[in-house]
């Protein structure tokens, strides 16, 4: 062990600290770039459009937010198209969560004839690009009458491939066969077991699925911007599109208060749910 | 691989393999086909009978409306020929190169830099990870007011600096180089958390063994860190890739006031029209549901023809 000494010279503390100021320093450049966006947006919601016009631009938040504020609220009906966001981004990850685990559980814990087989298929659909089908799934709705209500977008995204696949991942290493045995010994049929053996377990898995989900379909846009046909009764993202549209050359401070209030949920979501989706992503990803 | 929760009781050990072999048919196991159907059975509903449906359309001439008429393989013959959708490809194209590129590079290096970084961790993959759950039509908006051309923040600050402002939103690369920007801001971070993952299931021992035989962190990354890497790196150039020629919202929403007839245009010359923002404007602006359809498979088969080239790039190597 010995001999190896000196190949390469020990660094100093001072080194150490030297470089761990520099590294910290290009990692603080680049979290103020990433944050950056969100403070303008923050800048351009108290400032008026002639404010906003002006040279040199202001860089330090103004003081018409509230303004901005009641006549974005006058223009769109703001608070409805956030309860159709809260209500599909809800229902849908509701929906997702108990569809998927249990399909996942099937796929990851039993056998049964064409398992292999219809598990290729769900990868095989995990791949095919959704837009292929809008037009036909446009018009199947249309027949069935959910064009223009909610229920043409919770329906269809009511279980995906995505999330089989992410929780069967989970449940192969986290459900242990033995306590599959153990509780059909104990006279456990498949619900029960699925409902007290393997939910419990995968509580973390399902938190980040529905994170996902959640922050997934509040931000869903080209979907929701065909199917919702009523101007009147859309998703808060259309309705944002719509006001920055119409509105988007004239009243800027109006549109950027509209963005910057419509990621408010969202951000409320992921700052609870930070820690587990940020953990288990790079998990799920190299598998 | 995932944490293992520690077990309550001692495991049972039994006769049995752990998982059951199917032996007799149907009765056995229609409770296992029940719990997986809903997914299948919404796929055949608004999946596989869309997709169908979509592929009968494009031998159609149809406006939505009235009936149907045969038009064999003439909107196929018309898009292979269709300019316009060439020119959506290359769009396509050249914006995902524009934002792919930079942001892998950038992921990588972030990724590297928060595995050495001790302190802060958290923070700093809460803060690199935040543009990625924020709505494409916000980040757009705000997006398109840093880069507008009278006020925006990007040419104030070339205007401070003594260059000549720029035209953003109003040439064809500047419209690019805006959608771009947009994609790495908002996938860098995500890609970063990616990356770091992968970082974190390298041994340690395989770093202190190359320090020791003499290796410069570059010959480290090249040697050890990137063909580690590989499989990560596969998942997130698949995942940008079919994001990426699939991307819409970003140019919808930063140019749909370009254009007074189309909110689908794609900002002047079409310079940021994009495969599918192309669809949307041939279906829904047209009213051309046939053509829409055959154009929507012209935009499959580059996609999967991508998807392949990737697989094939990254996956040659891993059987060496």
């Amino acid at each position: 062990m010995a001999s190896i000494q000196g190949t390469r010279r020990p660094k100093g503390i001072q080194g150490v600290r030297r470089r761990g100021i520099a590294l910290h320093a290009v990692l603080v450049i680049g979290l103020l770039l990433s944050a950056f966006p969100f403070y303008w947006a923050i800048i351009m919601s108290t400032h008026t459009s002639t404010e906003i016009f002006s040279y040199p631009p202001k860089l330090l938040p103004g003081s018409h937010f509230l303004q901005n504020a009641r006549s974005l609220f006058d223009n769109i009906d703001f608070f409805g198209s956030m309860f159709n966001s809260l209500l599909v981004a809800c229902a849908v990850t509701f929906l997702v969560l108990f569809f998927d685990s249990l399909a996942a559980f099937v796929f990851a814990k039993f056998d049964f004839p064409g398992r292999r087989l219809l598990f290729v298929v769900l990868m095989a659909i995990f791949m095919v690009p959704t837009q292929m089908a809008i037009i036909p799934q446009f018009v199947i709705m249309a027949k069935i009458g959910w064009i223009g209500s909610m229920t043409a977008l919770i329906v269809p995204a009511a279980a995906n491939a995505f999330g089989i696949f992410w929780m069967r991942q989970y449940m192969q290493s986290a459900i242990h066969d033995e306590l599959l045995d153990a509780s059909k010994i104990d006279g456990a049929n498949f619900l029960r077991q699925y409902w007290h053996v393997a939910l419990p377990v995968v509580r973390p898995g399902l938190a980040f699925l529905g994170i996902f989900t959640f922050m997934a379909q509040w931000n869903d846009y080209a979907w929701p911007l065909i199917a919702l046909t009523n101007p009147d009764n859309v998703t808060l993202q259309v309705a944002l599109s719509q006001l920055n549209g119409v509105h988007g050359t004239t009243d800027y401070g109006m549109v950027m208060t509209g963005a910057l209030l419509a990621l408010v949920p969202l951000l409320i979501v992921f700052a609870i749910g930070a820690k587990q989706i940020i953990g288990d992503l790079g998990k799920g990803a190299i598998r | 691989m995932a944490t293992v929760p520690a077990l309550e009781k001692p495991p049972v050990v039994l006769a049995d393999p752990p998982a059951v072999r199917p032996r007799n048919g149907w009765r056995k196991y229609w409770h296992l086909y029940a719990a997986i159907s809903p997914f299948y059975l919404l796929f055949i509903a608004f999946g596989l009978i869309p997709v169908g449906f979509s592929l009968y359309l494009s031998f159609h001439r149809w406006d939505g409306l009235g009936s149907m008429e045969w038009a064999g393989l003439s909107q196929y013959q018309y898009l292979v020929s269709d300019s316009d959708f060439w020119s959506s490809i290359g769009n396509t194209i050249i914006i995902w190169a524009l934002a792919t590129f930079p942001m892998i590079f950038l992921a990588m290096v972030t990724a590297v830099m928060l595995n050495a970084a001790v302190r802060f961790k958290n923070v700093y993959r809460f803060a690199y990870f935040l543009p990625n759950v924020t709505s494409v039509v916000a980040i757009a908006i705000v997006f398109g007011s840093v880069f507008s051309t009278n006020f925006g923040l990007v040419n104030a600050l070339l205007q401070a600096v003594g260059l000549d402002q720029v035209a953003w939103l109003n040439t064809p690369w500047g419209i690019k180089v805006a959608i771009a920007t947009l994609m790495t801001w908002q996938w860098v971070g995500y890609n970063a958390i990616i990356f770091l993952a992968g970082l974190q299931t390298i041994p340690g021992e395989l770093y202190e063994a190359a320090r020791m035989d003499g290796a410069g962190p570059l010959q480290t990354f090249f040697r050890i860190t990137l063909p580690l890497l590989r499989p990560t790196l596969l998942f997130v150039l698949v995942v940008s890739t079919v994001t990426g020629l699939q991307s819409f919202t970003e140019a919808q929403v930063l140019l749909q006031n370009t254009s007074n007839d189309s909110t689908f245009s794609g900002g002047p010359d079409h310079a940021g029209r994009t495969m599918v923002l192309y669809f949307f404007q041939q279906t829904f602006d047209n009213n051309d549901f046939g053509y829409g359809a055959a154009v929507a498979w012209g935009i499959f088969l580059v996609v999967v023809i991508f998807s392949i080239i990737n697989w094939r790039l990254v996956q040659r190597r891993d059987e060496d």
